[in-house]
């Protein structure tokens, strides 16, 4: 294949070099003792030193990883559900308008979602006082309205191209279907629910724009930490904490990866 | 066949409990959580701003015991419509979303290509490749580019040392910024759609084309684009509807004259803390994309058709 179109490949190569050239530069410079993006004052960790030392950015993080861990919690619950009526029952009254409302949020521009979310949590606590002020309960309610759209996108694919006979073998030996979804189905669709909790937790700790709208003061999240000092420009600091992030994402990725190959090759030996 | 459809189909039923709750549970979240607010955004856009928290002055208000008065404000769409800044702003957010969606296409059509073309045990690793870059931190990858476009950056940098220009290139804080990271952000989220598209292609008019001898790239012309054209527009809509409304690139990368809707809604409710006005350009933003989202569902809904 690479030998009949040389021309395709060299494009994809150039694509994947467009795609991590600012990832590797952030990387390199996290490195740097100077805090020029063009000179080379040698290498220093000296950056991940101060860091571990920023308080308020150490603080952003924790509330971050909190509000994400819950948040790709409950997305996850109420992902599969939605995946299981778009999947399994068709013509169920809700079926459709569930189709469209779990679409749109996968590409309405953040910054309607996180106003139009601010104004309801306003009007809510007028007329029944909850939530009560905005912070970490309005930012995960947010969160996980937007990412449960993504865990259904996921969960929806595995379970359409599920093999549905040892479900039906189990319901035909007499099993209860609430014993068969929990035996057999949850199993089954595992990795599609251990790949959406992970698609939610990375969408969480990314969130700039919706946290923005719909925080509180003292409920400051990692993002907006992060935007406030990039603003301001290059920041060493900032690129210490990238690198951080895109090694702990590519392991997790890439662990991720390569069991499931694995699984896939072992699966295509046996059959 | 319709029949034995049908049976597997109720059988499969029986197999979800509580259906109820299933259906219920995400669906009333969304309608409360997703749904909702927007009547809320269009109540806002009519109402008039004062100095106060919340800072807008509800239309409908109780004067004494059952009197109510209903004073609407459209103000604000006058004035969207009459001054010209939210007119260039919105031309500018469509102007950037369409030109940026046709390099997403023009980039992420061969990258998605050569991936359907490869031997299938490659597929799932130059996959990833892709999607690896979107898992980690979006903001910090937009800020990446300041680094490598600003004037003493590295792009100048290194064009400067070879000896291709003797003058630093403006590239930051100008439209051409905003492209690229637009393009480098949404690249992923195109190349996925198209490669689900090509991977499944009938190839048997490929193989009947070569055997009476059509040259590759008119067997691509002629067979694989056309049928690829819904994966195309579906995957298009879901660069250029997100783009339309996208703060963080033209805020970090662009110039003060790069107007989108986006930031213009940023800057009116954070920095003037007008929500009626900045309600009213989340209104108009709203309605306008209602119809690339149609065109989205349409093409996907056809795209998985011709797959099955």
């Amino acid at each position: 294949m690479l030998k009949r179109y040389p021309l395709l490949f060299a494009l994809l190569f150039l694509g994947y070099a467009f795609l991590y050239l600012p990832i590797f530069s952030l990387i390199i410079y996290s490195f740097n003792e100077s805090r020029l993006v063009t000179v080379w004052g040698g290498f220093s960790t000296k950056w991940y030193g101060e860091l571990i030392n920023n308080g308020p950015l150490l603080d952003a993080a924790w509330l971050s990883i909190k509000i994400a861990a819950l948040n790709a919690s409950i997305a996850v619950v109420l992902g599969t559900l939605a995946a299981l009526t778009l999947v399994r029952l068709r013509g169920i009254r809700g079926h459709k308008s569930l189709g469209v409302m779990v679409t749109a949020p996968l590409v309405m521009p953040e910054i309607i979602i996180g106003l139009s979310l601010l104004l309801l949590f306003v009007a809510m606590e007028d007329l029944i006082g909850w939530p009560a002020g905005r912070g970490q309960t309005t930012i995960l309610l947010a969160h996980v309205t937007f990412s449960m759209a993504y865990v259904t996108v996921i969960v929806q694919s595995r379970l359409a191209h599920m093999d549905t006979s040892i479900e039906e073998a189990a319901l035909d030996l007499g099993a209860r279907p609430v014993k068969v979804f929990f035996a057999i189905t949850l199993p089954m669709i595992a990795p599609a629910l251990a790949a959406g909790w992970l698609l939610a937790f990375t969408l969480s700790m990314d969130d700039l724009v919706i946290a923005s709208f719909v925080s509180g003061p003292g409920s400051t999240t990692l993002p907006m930490v992060v935007y406030s000092s990039v603003r301001l420009g290059v920041s060493p600091q900032i690129n210490a904490l990238a690198t951080i992030i895109i090694a702990v994402v590519s392991t997790a990725v890439l662990i991720a990866g390569v069991t499931m190959y694995r699984k896939e090759l072992k699966a295509q030996r046996k059959s | 066949m319709n029949d034995w459809l049908l049976q597997l189909n109720n059988r499969i039923r029986t197999l979800v409990p509580g259906k109820g709750l299933i259906v219920g549970a995400p669906w009333f979240w969304l309608a409360l959580f997703f749904v909702l607010p927007f009547l809320f955004v269009l109540k806002i856009s009519l109402a008039e701003p004062q100095l106060a928290q919340p800072p807008y002055q509800d239309w409908i208000r109780e004067i004494e015991d059952g009197l109510i008065t209903i004073k609407l404000n459209f103000g604000n769409y006058a004035m969207l419509w009459e001054d010209e800044l939210y007119r260039d702003a919105l031309w500018g957010s469509f102007e950037i979303a369409a030109i940026s969606t046709f390099f997403c296409l023009l980039i992420g059509y061969p990258m998605a290509y050569a991936i359907a073309l490869s031997p299938t045990h490659w597929r799932m690793p130059l996959l990833m490749l892709v999607i690896l870059p979107f898992w980690t931190s979006f903001l910090i990858r937009v800020y990446a580019w300041i680094g490598i476009l600003k004037n003493n950056g590295l792009l100048n940098h290194f064009l400067m040392s070879i000896g291709l220009i003797d003058q630093p290139l403006e590239i930051l804080h100008t439209p051409t910024a905003v492209y690229i990271g637009v393009v480098y952000s949404y690249l992923p989220f195109l190349v996925l759609p198209l490669y689900a598209t090509l991977v499944r292609l009938d190839n048997t008019l490929l193989e009947a084309a070569a055997d009476l001898g059509a040259r590759p790239w008119k067997q691509f012309l002629k067979i694989t684009l056309p049928q690829s054209v819904p994966g195309i527009l579906a995957g298009s809509m879901l660069v250029f509807i997100p783009v339309m409304g996208e703060f963080v690139i033209p805020d970090l990368l662009g110039g003060p004259d790069t107007l989108m809707i986006g930031k213009l809604m940023w800057t009116e409710f954070f920095s003037n803390k007008d929500w009626p006005l900045a309600s009213a350009l989340a209104s108009v933003l709203l309605v306008v994309l209602i119809i690339p989202f149609v065109l989205m569902r349409h093409y996907e809904q056809k795209a998985a058709e011709e797959l099955k």
